[in-house]
């Protein structure tokens, strides 16, 4: 199998918009011929999460494009960097590493990259079309334009999300074609109650399941109530991009290409079938706590990965109206969320109660937790899945109801009714 | 025992096999700093996967993956070669770019049946075959 370029695509090669676009097309080229493309694909729009700061080789990386003059030919978010930009101080880095992790979010705005610095940029403002070929990066985003908005990305590493922005192209290859995004798998999870199916914190646990269980393949899930709500989608895609390599998911009767099982499945057979009973719903769940059974303490609460929502915060400062938090409580988000809430009026009273809010960045990304490595209650799949190896916190997962909870009683409260 | 795999990045190398008996993501799963397993639920938490011949059977989670393998590749802390049972964009990119930055590469390969390949010392050759022994 052979890689075919266009003219426009060869001329990239060879320089015709310069040096940077040239190596963006190489590292694009390169990336298409490994993973056995034959062609590119043009794209409409990128996300970047090249410009969150692991070491010192990407921040040289996004300056060699910048000094090359490289420059971004579609529209392109920015995922979150190192830093809470609006808040400093908020994160503990030595002044190296801030000032590296500065550098970095300063090249990719160089490069014509817009400064969102959210996971969640489909809840701010950058929601490509049914059907739209996009390159994107990082997994929660990845997920979510794929199931919930029917986009074409495949799951791009850091450094190839850049370098689609900078060539406006994409290997043509996995999720970008027809086959490859019909359902090879179905997860039944009919034979749960309806009351669970409808609880906010039933999203991430069916997440982590989904990941485990489906590894990279496109799995059709049964089950999901026709008025679920994005933000639910938006944590299961989340908790199955942590847990699996899960760049697509349909839920029958809600996400866009799959109205019917047939459809999700593209008229052929499913490779398995798995039902989800109460048994391996309660297994998944508690894999996303690793504190210490028995013992009941809780030293911090997070919240917002993916980033926190307006109609998240709403459901926040609604339970934790007239509440003093015992512990330390984050809520992540975006800056353009921050702007919605103040303007709503929700800021103070969440403040009041205790709530921190980060933007730009989160908890699991950068040292904002207290310094003492204790137990961290989440309601958020993914970072249930993270923080154990990222910031040496135990974890507790629980509903966002727990977590106000167990915020107030300065330990862990939860309703295991729920789950029974 | 001579194993063929395909080459997603092509190059020599030589050093023992570590096998990851579980899924894992670069990104949340290995220290860049160090080059060792730093997931503390995974089954080869701690060991060091810097100068192995590191056989993953199935590639797990963070896009950022990509990132980490380029920081230990920078850091010389990366393993000798790569074994993936499914081809992997995130990974072998990291090395695509290391190359481009002038870091140095190390050989990818996808391999059918990593299963079958014994502990030992393993060797890598530009042509895609793997050999034990």
């Amino acid at each position: 199998m052979t890689l075919a370029l266009t003219a426009a695509e060869r001329a990239l090669l060879e320089g015709s918009r310069g040096p940077a676009a040239a190596m963006a097309m190489r590292i694009v080229a390169e990336a298409a011929r490994l993973m056995g493309a034959e062609s590119l694909v043009e794209v409409e729009s990128a996300h970047i999460d090249g410009c969150l700061y692991h070491g010192d080789s990407g921040v040289h990386f996004a300056e060699r494009l910048v000094e090359l003059g490289g420059r971004v030919a579609v529209p392109a978010t920015l995922n979150v960097g190192a830093l809470d930009l609006l808040h400093p101080g908020r994160v503990r880095f030595d002044p190296e590493t801030s000032r590296m992790a500065r550098r970095l979010m300063a090249a990719s705005e160089a490069l014509g990259c817009k400064p969102t610095w959210t996971c969640a940029p489909y809840q701010a403002g950058h929601r490509p079309r049914l059907g739209a070929h996009v390159a994107w990066g990082e997994s929660n985003a990845v997920a979510f334009v794929n199931s919930v908005l029917g986009a074409r990305t495949n799951r791009l590493g850091d450094f190839l999300d850049l370098c689609c922005a900078i060539t406006a192209r994409a290997p043509r290859y996995g999720l970008h074609l027809d086959e490859r995004r019909r359902a090879r798998l179905v997860i039944d999870a009919r034979g749960l109650s309806e009351n669970l199916r409808r609880l906010d914190a039933f999203y991430p646990v069916l997440g982590s399941f989904l990941g485990a269980e489906a590894g990279s393949d496109v799995a059709a899930i049964l089950g999901v109530p026709a008025d679920t709500d994005e933000d639910r989608l938006k944590a299961l895609g989340a908790a199955a991009a942590s847990t699996g390599a899960v760049g697509l998911f349909h839920a029958v009767g809600v996400t866009p290409e799959a109205p019917d099982l047939a459809t999700a499945l593209g008229g052929a057979e499913p490779e398995r079938r798995v039902a989800l009973t109460p048994a391996l719903l309660r297994h998944a769940r508690d894999r996303l706590s690793t504190a210490a059974a028995g013992s009941d303490g809780i030293d911090a609460v997070a919240v917002g990965s993916p980033h926190f929502s307006g109609a998240e915060f709403r459901a926040l400062a609604e339970l934790a109206r007239g509440q003093r938090f015992r512990v330390p409580f984050y809520a992540c988000t975006g800056r353009g969320v921050l702007t919605e809430i103040e303007r709503a009026g929700l800021l103070g009273p969440l403040k009041e109660a205790g709530v921190e809010v980060i933007v730009d960045t989160c908890v699991v990304v950068a040292p904002i937790l207290p310094p003492e490595a204790g137990v961290l209650m989440t309601n958020s799949g993914k970072f249930a899945f993270y923080a154990p190896a990222n910031t040496g916190f135990a974890t507790v997962y629980g509903s966002l109801r727990d977590c106000v909870a167990s915020a107030v009683a300065g330990r862990v409260v939860r309703d295991e009714l729920l789950w029974s | 025992m001579v194993l063929k795999g395909r080459i997603l990045v092509a190059g020599s190398a030589e050093g023992p096999l570590l096998r990851l008996t579980a899924p894992l993501s670069f990104w949340g799963g290995i220290d860049p700093k160090t080059g060792r397993v730093s997931d503390p639920r995974h089954p080869q938490h701690g060991l060091s996967i810097a100068g192995t011949v590191l056989a993953l059977p199935e590639p797990r989670g963070s896009s950022s993956s990509s990132a980490v393998m380029l920081e230990l590749i920078a850091r010389g802390l990366a393993p000798a070669a790569l074994l993936l049972g499914e081809a992997d964009a995130i990974l072998a990119l990291g090395i695509v770019v290391a190359g481009e930055m002038g870091y140095g590469t190390l050989p990818a390969l996808e391999v059918a049946e990593l299963e079958r390949l014994p502990e030992g010392r393993v060797r890598v050759s530009t042509e895609g075959s793997i050999e034990v022994g």
